[in-house]
């Protein structure tokens, strides 16, 4: 009989570019990673985690995780960090010193950028931040180069002692391409050595080290001249693009042998005689790169005429239909509906713990300066409780700026909401503030019990690590005292009249104040769920109160309230918004 | 020639199995295969697409406006918001079930009516069926996925065989009797 086992251990697999990029790290011996969960570049981790022989964790931040990389390759091991593009931000701090020190063991960073923003507050260029902090940045194209650009990139880490970038990005780290799988091959340890004058980054060491950077840029430059990642593909001369990551596919799709193409798998430093002895063969040059013009400004310096963003938009993905129209080719015509469909975004789940948060805050007409989350959700009608939402932990920081500024005007009725893997985040330096500096702030912990929005990842709060494994747990209320603060209170999301109460006292309060909303994500395997409501047609008066939360299970037909059983979970929080009892528990009927 | 089977519908209807086994039958049939979607944000209940493409050698992980030889739909109007996306001789394979977004939930929006009949005056081809109610048959809602794939199967060129070797790699053991027989069921659709 067929087993499913042989199929998922066959050489030749069908694999997420993520988990491909995985699979490079474990077969080039990397020992320990170090995450933060983030949009699409939370798979890389999760599958690294699979195989037992690399230490894997999820860390606070990315910032605490590229030093935990740094530490694991100053003591001699293969080490790694993943994140999404705005992780890369937070992250700056190490990143931009670790190029002056170099490494021990190689060390990789993948970042995954997002352009289209599926899932990200801004779509920025990552390899911004490899030109700024003089580190070598390779780009794959599609599963197989993930894999092999991922080994190859701890060995140019040690040959070339700096960490190494692989910037990956939504296409290439969501699509499954072919992969054939290697064996593990682990390298010697490199044995630690003290060496003051290479890792104490003081003015006097790193005054010697910048001129060591430099070299280095200028041996890796020319190393992409003959990088293998670096290929000429030959074609019709009339057209010549110089490309990388997806938008290689994009023009090969378009154009196959009808353009020479050079495909850049090294985009930082980026070569230069290979792109002008490209350019000298072909009669147009055209750059076909998503969001900034980085390759097209490195040959206008170069002093080559070329088209690019001219042509392509700086904004959002590419496609093989965008390339085409942009460059002239036909593109075969669609059809479509005459009418407009109505849309179907994205909303917070039936049962969701921060529905009942949102509407006691819409419902008292707060302020709500928001975080990064799924929690996001409550900006999106109807409740539309939220005016502000810019980057991970601004919420508990921006609360205490926008108080300072209105004093009583604002304190109370404005709110800040954050969850708890945020919170841990970068959630704890802004409440930190506040407790010193002492503004009269209402901060919400929104607290489910998982980092939800990038699909369930355990965090520092919820007692279990990476493997599922119980683990170190911090206590939300012991830390918010020990900060300083006197009014720390847990209210259970579910119960309104509970969540409106605790809501009006601490937004009365003459002091800073946390409330912790807490209940597991209702979307947790270890939930345990009630039957769906029923409605009593005969109670239903049709007065649309229950439609204020916004529940993807309730909707109103013929005037009366109808639940959705697939997707109710009984949560019970629109049986308090009915005044007619319309709204029932089946064990009730 | 490259092929292109878009897998769309509401977030958490389970289009993973479907492009898993697509994916995997047509690896082992020796295409070159690649499957790509979008994870986060748009797991909400928001609408979900996934692009199964497969020939000689494939580039592109994405298919385009005009491109889609088959439309594979958990959610009638999610078939119908994807239209442009099919070749003009292509096919729409759907399930009728209807979702109600949150324009719809909210009042805000009607559900459209008449959609199959309106793709099919857009000269599109469209096979609709209740998968719900089949995938009940078989032994549980969730099979939806593979009662489409069964009345997939009918427009290639693969033998019966190798569908339900496919099927048996792809599915737990456990639930492997109900996914054969909710192939089957769309199957004979």
């Amino acid at each position: 009989m067929y087993r499913r086992k042989d199929f998922e251990t066959s050489m030749k697999q069908l694999m997420l570019g993520n988990k491909a990029l995985a699979r490079g790290l474990y077969e080039a011996g990397c020992s320990v990673v170090s995450s933060y969960p983030g949009t699409p570049s939370t798979e890389v981790t999760e599958e690294a985690a699979k195989f037992d022989e690399i230490y894997c964790e999820w860390a606070p931040n990315e910032k605490v995780a590229m030093e935990v990389a740094f530490g694991a390759s100053l003591a001699g091991k293969r080490s790694f960090c993943g994140m999404k593009h705005v992780g890369l931000n937070v992250a700056a701090d190490p990143l931009f010193t670790c190029s002056y020190t170099g490494v021990n063991g190689g060390m990789v960073i993948c970042v995954a950028d997002d352009a289209g923003m599926h899932s990200s507050q801004n779509e920025q260029d990552s390899r911004h931040h490899a030109i700024a902090s003089k580190i070598p940045m390779l780009e794959p194209s599609d599963s197989a180069e993930a894999c092999e650009f991922a080994k190859r990139a701890f060995e140019l880490s040690e040959e070339f002692d700096t960490p190494v970038i692989i910037k990956m990005c939504t296409r290439v780290a969501h699509s499954q391409s072919v992969v054939e799988t290697g064996e593990r091959v682990c390298p010697q340890t490199v044995p630690y050595e003290k060496n003051i004058a290479k890792y104490v980054m003081m003015p006097g060491n790193a005054i010697r080290r910048h001129p060591v950077v430099e070299e280095r840029t200028r041996k890796l430059r020319d190393y992409a001249e003959n990088c293998p990642f670096n290929r000429v593909e030959m074609g019709d001369t009339k057209i010549g693009i110089i490309t990388s990551s997806t938008s290689y596919q994009y023009a090969k799709e378009v154009f196959g042998e009808k353009a020479s193409i050079l495909k850049l798998g090294m985009v930082n430093p980026l070569p230069e005689k290979l792109i002008l002895d490209f350019a000298q063969k072909v009669e147009k040059l055209v750059i076909i790169e998503e969001l900034d013009p980085i390759i097209e400004n490195h040959c206008r310096t170069l002093g080559l005429e070329v088209s690019g963003k001219d042509v392509f938009p700086l904004e959002g993905e590419y496609s093989q239909n965008l390339i085409a129209e942009k460059l002239g080719v036909e593109v075969v015509p669609s059809v479509k509906l005459d009418e407009a469909l109505p849309g179907r975004p994205p909303v917070m789940c039936a049962g969701c713990p921060h529905r009942g948060l949102f509407y006691t805050l819409s419902k008292n007409q707060c302020t709500v300066l928001g975080d990064i989350g799924c929690y996001t959700l409550g900006a999106v009608a109807p409740l539309s409780a939220m005016e502000m939402t810019l980057c991970m932990g601004a919420s508990v920081s921006s609360i205490h700026g926008f108080n300072k500024a209105l004093g009583s005007e604002s304190e109370g009725k404005t709110v800040a909401v954050i969850g708890d893997s945020t919170f841990m985040h970068s959630g704890m330096t802004g409440l930190a503030n506040i407790a010193y500096n002492q503004s009269n702030s209402t901060v919400i912990i929104l607290d489910n019990s998982i980092t939800g929005m990038t699909g369930h990842q355990q965090n520092p709060t919820t007692g279990y690590n990476i493997k599922g494994d119980p683990a170190g747990k911090i206590d939300l209320e012991a830390l918010c005292r020990a900060m300083g603060f006197a009014r720390v209170t847990v209210v259970d999301p579910y119960d309104l009249a509970a969540c409106d109460r605790v809501l009006k006292e601490e937004l009365a309060a003459q002091e800073p104040s946390v409330i912790i909303s807490r209940r597991p994500c209702a979307l947790l395997k270890y939930v345990k769920h009630n039957k769906p409501l029923k409605v009593d047609e005969n109670n239903c008066v049709g007065c649309k109160s229950c439609m204020k939360l916004g529940c993807p299970a309730i909707s109103i037909k013929n005037k009366k309230a109808v639940i959705d059983e697939t997707l109710c979970v009984g949560c019970g929080v629109c049986q308090q918004m009915c005044k007619f009892d319309a709204l029932q528990s089946q064990e009730v009927q | 020639m490259t092929k292109n089977i878009m897998i769309v519908g509401v977030g958490g209807q389970g289009s993973l199995l479907a492009s898993k086994l697509l994916g995997h039958l047509l690896l082992t049939e020796g295409y070159d295969v690649k499957v790509s979607e979008v994870h986060g944000m748009s797991q909400r209940g928001g609408s979900v697409v996934t692009y199964v493409r497969f020939g000689e050698k494939v580039y592109s992980p994405v298919i385009d406006k005009g491109e889609a030889d088959f439309i594979v739909s958990f959610e009638k109007l999610e078939a119908a918001r994807y239209l442009e996306y099919l070749k003009p001789d292509g096919r729409i394979v759907t399930n009728t079930q209807e979702i109600d977004p949150m324009p719809v939930i909210t009042g805000a929006a009607p559900y459209p009516d008449q959609l199959i009949e309106k793709m099919r005056q857009k000269g599109a081809n469209v096979d609709a069926m209740d998968c719900l109610t089949l995938a009940n048959e078989a032994g549980s809602a969730k099979a939806v996925n593979i009662v489409l794939m069964g009345k997939l199967s009918n427009y290639f060129d693969i033998p019966l065989e190798k569908w339900q070797k496919a099927i048996a790699e792809c599915v737990p053991e456990k639930f492997l009797e109900l996914n054969q027989k909710a192939f089957m069921l769309g199957r004979e659709q």
